[in-house]
């Protein structure tokens, strides 16, 4: 007979048994035995937060760094009520998570007892599964198809709620594999057809305005999926652009990069998109932010969408070629196939696409993220250039919190490898980048991890500055200060008469005491001189590092897609601000 | 404030509304039905009836027969969505008024009256499979098998015959012949 284990200890077998090395968390009632077993498993560290949503988003910046699941633990009731903002961030962006939550012992559950709440059903919706672990004989299953569940198919957030007399039982352990009988995502995985591939490769060739429009799903493919996308278009020489999530996957310096589409994106990429014949979308989900008004979305062009998630084709846009399938696999065929039949292809199309180059040239001729700098106050947009510059010669890993400088972080930080670009796109988290970078910088030691900051937003998760202390993570915090919420200041300016209701911080805290009651360093930059020695300052320093940049407090986030527009109608500057209709007002 | 023409939220042009059953085989596991449920409710899409119980004991299989109406494309969402759920084992979509599908409802009245009265009830439910489940001298409640627009019709008609409390399933499907739902 097999030995009997507690819960608790099935959980951490089953954690050791998924090759789990650190846990994100915070402890409670609820999750005292599980904690109390965490002494006894020594290939498992865990890092203690000052709130769970900060464990949360740690847990996912580890994720997306290092392309393996991110574990949480927190108690029961407030404990998995502040981790539902982690969550659901991690639902929108796709990214695998396993959050265990303490709960009240089965015979109080319902009764409204002490940090009692309803886990699973808050978190339905936000997870991609969630189970309430009511047998302890059943611990071991659940806790391994949890993980089988967060990373395969679309990756995402799961939950698995263990009340409290359930972590005491003594159970069976037994490690299940792939107990998931039918494939994830309501597809069972087929091979793709070569009658698909040439398909795929004969509407590449009919093109003459063709585009490549790659999302988060190239990087969360894994790193051979960006070597593959990379082989593609150099087989192509189609220009290439990418969504907010997908930024790495090709490299942000090269000449086929038109930089990133959307509605900060660059003039070049909106227009290419707005304009192309043939657009080739791969593991991208046409979000509202990327398509502008669906009805005059890309009107002429034949679409191709590559996803793994077939609810994500068709849900906005329709397409001419669907293919339900892993990034990777996909591009892997398609190169295969495409080198077959179409050798010396790039060069042999030159004529065919030399057109479509030359109007691109004309597109990119506008420099639509140039922006009129200063030598009074430092420029947010060149605090992000002159970091990019003082930074690319080593591997650095960016997070952002949500909001104009996030954006000015996307146009003007050339990412050159997956996994090194962390932020909430799909939920816009403000106070996801510095619990985010704590995460970074674990997955990844001795690397350079710095959280591209708004001063509003980085105080929302502030307090785990105190967490990087503790693990000497020498995370950098970069803040970009212009005393507003800035994004809210811009929409305030452009569509409500300048009434800048609310979006002032006044009382702001003095950023460098502040990281030095933190126990970390705190460095300010006033002017662009000194901006220079400064970031190096902060680069140098092999401890925590709140950076207060003080920018231009009126600077606004363009190039910009107004409301009411489609994608080849974009305001590159302030001097072509016009006036935006009362229709258009609605939209934030 | 003018209604909105927003380019982020406005819809794109809307197709045609069509009623569909679709039909879900899931894990009778605690919170399925809230899960199924939820689904429909976060993303906005509607339910006009449900229909759900245990069709396999051994395994533990539920069959959830839900009716919606929705654009082409929101049925499609629909499908799709409820495919991805971990529980869901397959998902069958038809439209209403395909040829090939069967689709009941079932029904209980309960009528106040006389035995004439009552006669005339039952002659009226005739065709719908009538069955007298309760009877007694003031009163009868009686079951009939029906598509819901025949129902519907039934319950306006009893209402003048002492017709005083309706209840009523959603509607199940199955197909005609020896195929099934795949």
């Amino acid at each position: 007979m097999p030995k009997l284990l507690s819960g608790a200890e099935i959980v951490f077998k089953a954690l050791e048994d998924q090759k789990v090395e650190y846990i994100f968390g915070y402890p409670g009632g609820a999750v005292l035995p599980i904690y109390d077993e965490l002494k006894n498993h020594k290939t498992i560290k865990h890092i203690l937060a000052r709130h769970e949503q900060g464990a949360g988003h740690s847990a996912e910046g580890y994720a997306r760094s290092s392309g393996k699941p991110g574990v949480l633990l927190v108690t029961s009731g407030p404990g998995a009520t502040n981790a539902v903002t982690a969550l659901t961030d991690a639902y929108m962006d796709s990214v695998p998570l396993v959050c265990i939550s303490g709960q009240v012992p089965t015979h109080l559950i319902g009764t409204d007892a002490f940090q009692e709440c309803d886990t699973t059903g808050i978190t339905r919706p936000c997870t991609k599964h969630n189970w309430l672990v009511k047998d302890v004989n059943d611990l071991s299953r659940v806790l391994h198809l949890a993980f089988e569940v967060a990373t395969t198919g679309r990756p995402g957030p799961v939950l698995v709620d263990i009340p409290k007399d359930i972590q005491f039982k003594k159970g069976k352990y037994k490690f299940f594999k792939n107990t998931l009988k039918k494939k994830l995502n309501g597809k069972v995985s087929k091979k793709i057809s070569n009658q698909e591939l040439d398909k795929f490769v004969d509407l590449m060739k009919k093109s003459s305005k063709p585009i490549f429009y790659t999302g988060g799903g190239v990087i969360n493919s894994g790193p051979e999926a960006s070597k593959h996308l990379r082989e593609l278009v150099s087989l192509t020489g189609f220009p290439i652009t990418s969504t907010l999530q997908g930024l790495g996957a090709y490299p942000g310096d090269d000449p086929q990069f038109l930089g990133m589409l959307g509605m900060h994106g660059t003039y070049e990429a909106n227009n290419a998109m707005h304009d192309c014949d043939l657009m080739i979308n791969i593991g991208a989900r046409f979000d509202d932010r990327i398509t502008g008004k669906v009805d005059e979305f890309s009107p002429g062009s034949k679409k191709i969408h590559v996803d793994i998630d077939p609810s994500s084709i068709g849900k906005n846009i329709k397409v001419d070629l669907a293919i339900v399938s892993d990034v990777t696999e996909l591009l892997k065929s398609l190169n295969k196939r495409f080198k077959e039949k179409n050798k010396n292809f790039a060069s042999s199309n030159k004529q065919k696409t030399s057109k479509w180059w030359e109007q691109i040239g004309k597109w990119r001729e506008k420099k639509s993220l140039n922006f009129i700098n200063s030598n009074k106050v430092i420029k947010p947009q060149h605090a992000v250039q002159r970091l990019y510059e003082l930074t690319k010669n080593q591997d650095t890993f960016i997070t952002t919190e949500v909001g104009q400088h996030q954006m000015w972080a996307a146009q003007h930080y050339k990412f050159n490898k997956p996994n090194r670009w962390m932020t909430s796109g799909g939920l816009g988290t403000m106070g996801y980048g510095l619990p985010a970078a704590i995460g970074v910088q674990i997955a990844n030691p001795g690397k350079l991890v710095v959280d591209i900051a708004g001063e509003a937003s980085v105080l929302m998760t502030m307090q785990e500055m105190s967490t990087a202390v503790q693990y000497r993570l020498p995370i950098k915090i970069f803040i970009l200060n212009n005393e507003y919420m800035g994004m809210v200041r811009q929409w305030q300016e452009l569509l409500h008469e300048k009434n800048y209701s609310e979006s002032y911080t006044a009382a702001l805290p003095d950023f460098v005491k502040l990281a030095e009651s933190y126990g970390c360093v705190g460095i300010r930059a006033k002017t662009p001189e000194e901006l220079d020695e400064k970031i190096k300052e902060m680069i140098n320093v092999d401890k925590p590092v709140i950076f207060d940049c003080v920018v231009d407090k009126a600077e606004n986030c363009f190039p910009m897609i107004p409301s009411g527009k489609p994608h080849n109608q974009m305001i590159l500057g302030p001097e072509e601000e016009e006036e935006i209709s009362d229709e258009g007002k609605i939209l934030v | 404030m003018a209604k909105s023409k927003s380019a982020y939220s406005v819809p794109g042009k809307i197709g045609k509304i069509e009623r569909h059953i679709i039909v879900v085989w899931v894990d009778n596991e605690a919170g399925v039905l809230a899960r199924i449920a939820g689904l429909f409710s976060g993303r906005g899409y509607n339910i006009e009836s449900l229909a759900v119980a245990e069709v396999d004991k051994k395994k533990h299989i539920s069959r959830i027969t839900i009716v919606t109406e929705g654009t082409p494309q929101v049925i499609e969402q629909i499908n799709l969505q409820l495919k991805k759920l971990v529980p869901v084992h397959k998902v069958a979509d038809f439209k209403r008024g395909e040829k090939d599908i069967l689709f009941r409802e079932l029904a209980l009245f309960k009528i106040l009256g006389n035995s004439k009265k009552i006669e005339k009830v039952k002659k009226i439910c005739k065709k719908f499979n009538p069955v007298v489940l309760d009877k007694t001298n003031k009163s009868v409640v009686i079951q009939v098998t029906a598509l819901r627009a025949e129902i519907d019709k039934l319950a306006l008609d009893l209402k003048s015959l002492g017709l005083i409390s309706t209840s009523r399933t959603g509607a199940v499907a199955m197909t005609k012949g020896p195929k099934i739902f795949n």
